[in-house]
């Protein structure tokens, strides 16, 4: 019973969903004011049948109801009860759901949130928002009902949730994933409104923008933890593979941060429109298409979901619509939007031009790399199969990047419209001064080692850090106090700085950790020790031990610094009873300037096993960033400006058109 | 091209990338590049399952071509992958097989291999699939092929039959030899 009413459930917000897609839209283009007001009554609707349908499933996998055939596939009477919870969304059927769900709460949330909108513009946001909710819940009912049933030959028992999912970080990585792909449906639609009224103003940016905060950050948070998943579960130290599943999420994330700063120019300066509007479709263009990698088989990762070319058929059908049509009609519409204001030599826009340029070039870099296999493929035929790997990845991005940090810092002090040299350099000198000469000299004291790219990053690290700091105290200067000068400065301000911090930071982590991380993978015999740096490590040996639904091989590795003992670390290697699948858990110390990680391999006879021992510094600083880029994000959404009344909006609005007039 | 014409770019591009895809989509997803391939084979020392007292480790595979076959009882196209297995290994004289006999019982692995015929010159035991999983192996049957070097250098998802040798495995052997 349960499972028809969520069935029942999704059909009827499929026909509320159609309903909310024609006609907002159409009183909008006609001006019937009722139908237009119908958006928000229906979102609440197709929010509320979304609900009720993941209640539904939640339900059966809680009350182990193998009738319904994903239960059964990915359930089992014995996971503990917040796993069963998380398996809803641990294959295809279910995390489809969610992320309709999760676009359904997306949509309701700007039509509550977004009272001070123009009716008209948010008719047609919600409409487009409800479009691709159709298309996907069809996508859904047609090839993936999560609430099918087996009645005849209903199994006693089911297979279990792949155990590599049960884990904390991997249960939350999904939603905040979703929420960050997802939430770029709503610049989506909000540009898609922009092409069809032809109106993009200041106002438009200023709605737009925390909307494409909040995505950007849960994408964020997202990818670290996801990050953070492979550094401790996968037992091998490394913290980022270049995995074609890794890409997807990474692209609309790139795209995404271009996003966020071209719509601060086109807030401010009334220019990069229709670069702006491209940015906006393109992030959630590359979501869908990262639902489309992950969910078809295409190309083959270790986290792609079961291989269906039905469902990729469709699929890429829905993709033709949603993105094809919006690339169509930003193709007629977008000379409609164009900006008008003009700017020189120097100026703010340039450099964040070249910021967004480089981040675009990035994106393409890392879809040609992700797609090359199959380029590839469709050149030589099926006999001629490449994978492309880190090497190519880390040649081109890490480059990329580097150009990007230097301009990072450079934008930070120029000014809109124009900035003279003379004044940058006055900014600047003393700056790039202290970084170059901080950046060699302090691996050198501390390493004794020449190693050029750690110093650039180190300098690059420095370079935005030190500029962050150096502005605020500028900003700061002309107040009666500093405290004055702190408290006058905006939450956005504060949040761009933040997030530019945690960029340095996340600078600094990679690039130290890549260059000063010593790993080895060495067989010792029980009281062998290998020593790396100023610790050293004891092997004592491995015991067995049992855990609740596991076997494990216990090691006990005793780690002395500088001679004296410093602690003791149990790296495991366990099999799990009910599947018989074999685990590697890493003991890792984290630290904030160092991890130990300890993982262990192969038993070798007479009590030898191959250990692997890796002291990897300021690797806990890739999170950290992540982390401040993430603070950054929330913080510049709560800005006092994105919740101001709508007088003040048309007020901002002519006065915007005046100053560009007079440019 | 006019400005106009410009703003198709993003379009065009669009459509370009969907013909790939859609390319993608009729292919055979079972040939799959792994990340291993030209790698190093993984190290490893296992029981061979014919003595279990005696391993059977990574270093052994040194000199020559070797072809890694991951295969197991329970598996029903192991099964029919066999007899084309036996026919090739007789016929292909410079290159070892090596079976790896995966997450299995290893007693009804053994009788498998004394009534219906050994191609194996090596056979070891991975029970708990510890040697599958720095593989990549996703199921059985799987076959890599490994050069002289110690380097993967193909991997093959599915059953190998004279179709598969003839079309996949020889040209990379050609290649390697």
């Amino acid at each position: 019973m349960i499972p028809e009413l969520g069935h029942f459930a999704l059909i009827l917000a499929l026909c509320l969903a159609s309903l909310q897609a024609v006609f907002p839209m159409v009183g909008a283009h006609s001006g019937n004011t009722l139908w237009m007001q119908l958006c928000r009554p229906l979102s609440a609707g197709v929010w509320v049948f979304m609900l009720l349908a993941f209640g539904c499933l939640a339900y059966s996998f809680l009350h182990d109801d193998f009738s319904v055939a994903y239960v059964a596939r990915n359930s089992n009477t014995l996971l503990p009860v917040y796993y069963k919870f998380a398996a809803v969304w641990g294959a295809h059927e279910g995390s489809l759901l969610l992320w309709v769900l999760i676009l359904a709460t997306w949509g309701y949330a700007v039509s509550i949130l977004s009272r001070d909108l123009p009716l008209d513009i948010l008719a047609r946001v919600m409409s487009v928002m409800a479009l691709i909710t159709v298309g996907f819940l069809i996508f859904m009912l047609g090839t993936s009902n999560p609430f099918e049933r087996m009645l005849l030959n209903t199994p006693a028992e089911g297979a279990d949730l792949n155990p590599l999912l049960q884990d904390f970080g991997l249960t939350v990585h999904p939603p905040m994933l979703y929420m960050g792909y997802v939430g770029f449906s709503v610049a989506f639609s909000f540009a898609i409104a922009a092409l069809l009224t032809g109106r993009l103003d200041a106002a438009w940016a200023r709605w737009t923008r925390p909307w494409t905060n909040a995505a950007w950050t849960f994408l964020t948070v997202g990818i670290a933890l996801g990050s953070w998943w492979a550094y401790y579960e996968l037992g091998w130290g490394g913290w980022w593979f270049w995995d074609p599943v890794e890409n997807v999420s990474f692209m609309p994330w790139l795209v995404g941060t271009a996003l966020i700063h071209s719509l601060a120019v086109t807030e401010k300066r009334g220019v990069f429109k229709s670069w702006t509007v491209l940015l906006a479709i393109a992030a959630f263009s590359l979501s869908l298409l990262g639902a489309f990698i992950v969910r078809s088989g295409v190309i083959t990762s270790v986290h792609a979901f079961a291989v269906d070319p039905e469902r990729g058929m469709v699929l890429l059908t829905l993709l033709l619509l949603i993105i094809g049509g919006s690339l169509f009609l930003y193709a007629l519409r977008a000379p409609v939007v164009k900006g008008t204001a003009t700017y020189g030599g120097y100026s703010r826009e340039l450099f964040l031009l070249f910021n967004n340029i480089i981040l675009v070039v990035s994106t393409a870099t890392i879809l040609l790399g992700t797609l090359f296999p199959l380029i590839h493929e469709a050149i030589y035929g099926e006999a001629n199969k490449v994978s492309v790997g880190p090497p190519y990845f880390n040649t081109l991005f890490v480059p990329l990047m580097a150009v990007m940090a230097f301009f990072l810092g450079v934008s930070t002090f120029s000014r809109w419209k124009r900035t003279s040299l003379q004044h940058l350099w006055q900014n600047l000198g003393k700056l790039l001064t202290a970084s170059v000469v901080l950046g060699i000299v302090i691996p050198l004291l501390v390493t004794a080692h020449f190693n050029p790219s750690a110093m650039l990053a180190m300098a690059l690290a420095l370079w935005i850090a030190l500029g962050v700091v150096a502005d605020i105290w500028q900003k700061t200067a002309n107040k009666a106090s500093r405290v004055d000068g702190l408290r006058s400065l905006s939450l956005s301000y504060y949040g761009m700085q933040l997030a530019h911090l945690g960029v340095a930071v996340l600078i600094l982590g990679v690039c130290l950790t890549s260059h000063y991380s010593i790993e080895e993978d060495r067989r010792l015999a029980p009281n062998e020790s290998l020593t790396i740096g100023d610790y050293e490590f004891v092997f004592k040996g491995v015991e067995e031990r049992r855990g609740p639904n596991y076997i494990a091989d216990s090691a006990t590795i005793d780690v002395l610094k500088d001679g004296e003992f410093y602690l003791t670390m149990h790296p495991e290697k366990r099999r799990y009873l009910a599947r018989g699948d074999v685990q590697t858990e890493a003991d890792i110390q984290v630290g904030f300037f160092r991890d130990l990680f300890t993982a262990l391999g192969d038993p070798r006879g007479e009590g030898a096993w191959v250990v692997r021992i890796h002291v990897k510094p300021f690797v806990f600083w890739i999170w950290l960033g992540a982390f401040l880029m993430a603070a950054g994000g929330i913080t510049a959404i709560l800005d006092r400006r994105y919740r101001t009344k709508r007088v003040r909006d048309e007020a901002a609005v002519p006065a915007v058109g005046l100053k560009t007039a007079l440019e | 091209m006019s400005n106009r014409s410009k703003l198709f770019i993003p379009a065009a591009f669009f459509l370009v990338m969907l013909g790939l895809l859609f390319y993608g989509l009729g292919r055979d997803p079972s040939h799959v590049p792994s990340a291993l391939v030209n790698r190093p084979l993984p190290e490893f020392s296992k029981p061979a399952l014919f003595d279990e007292n005696q391993n059977i480790s990574s270093d052994q595979l040194r000199d020559g071509i070797f072809i890694v076959n991951v295969w197991a009882t329970w598996c029903p196209p192991c099964h029919v992958e066999h007899p084309y297995l036996l026919e090739i290994s007789k016929r292909e004289k410079d290159v070892n097989f090596v079976g790896v006999n995966y997450k299995d019982d290893v007693k009804a692995a053994r009788e498998f291999l004394e009534q219906r015929g050994n191609p194996f010159k090596f056979n070891l035991v991975d029970l708990d699939g510890r040697l599958g999983i720095d593989l990549g192996v996703a199921g059985a049957p799987e076959t890599f092929i490994v050069d002289a070097t110690g380097t993967i250098r193909y991997r093959h998802v599915g059953v190998i039959d004279n179709k598969v040798w003839a079309e996949t495995f020889e040209p990379i052997l050609a290649q390697i030899r």
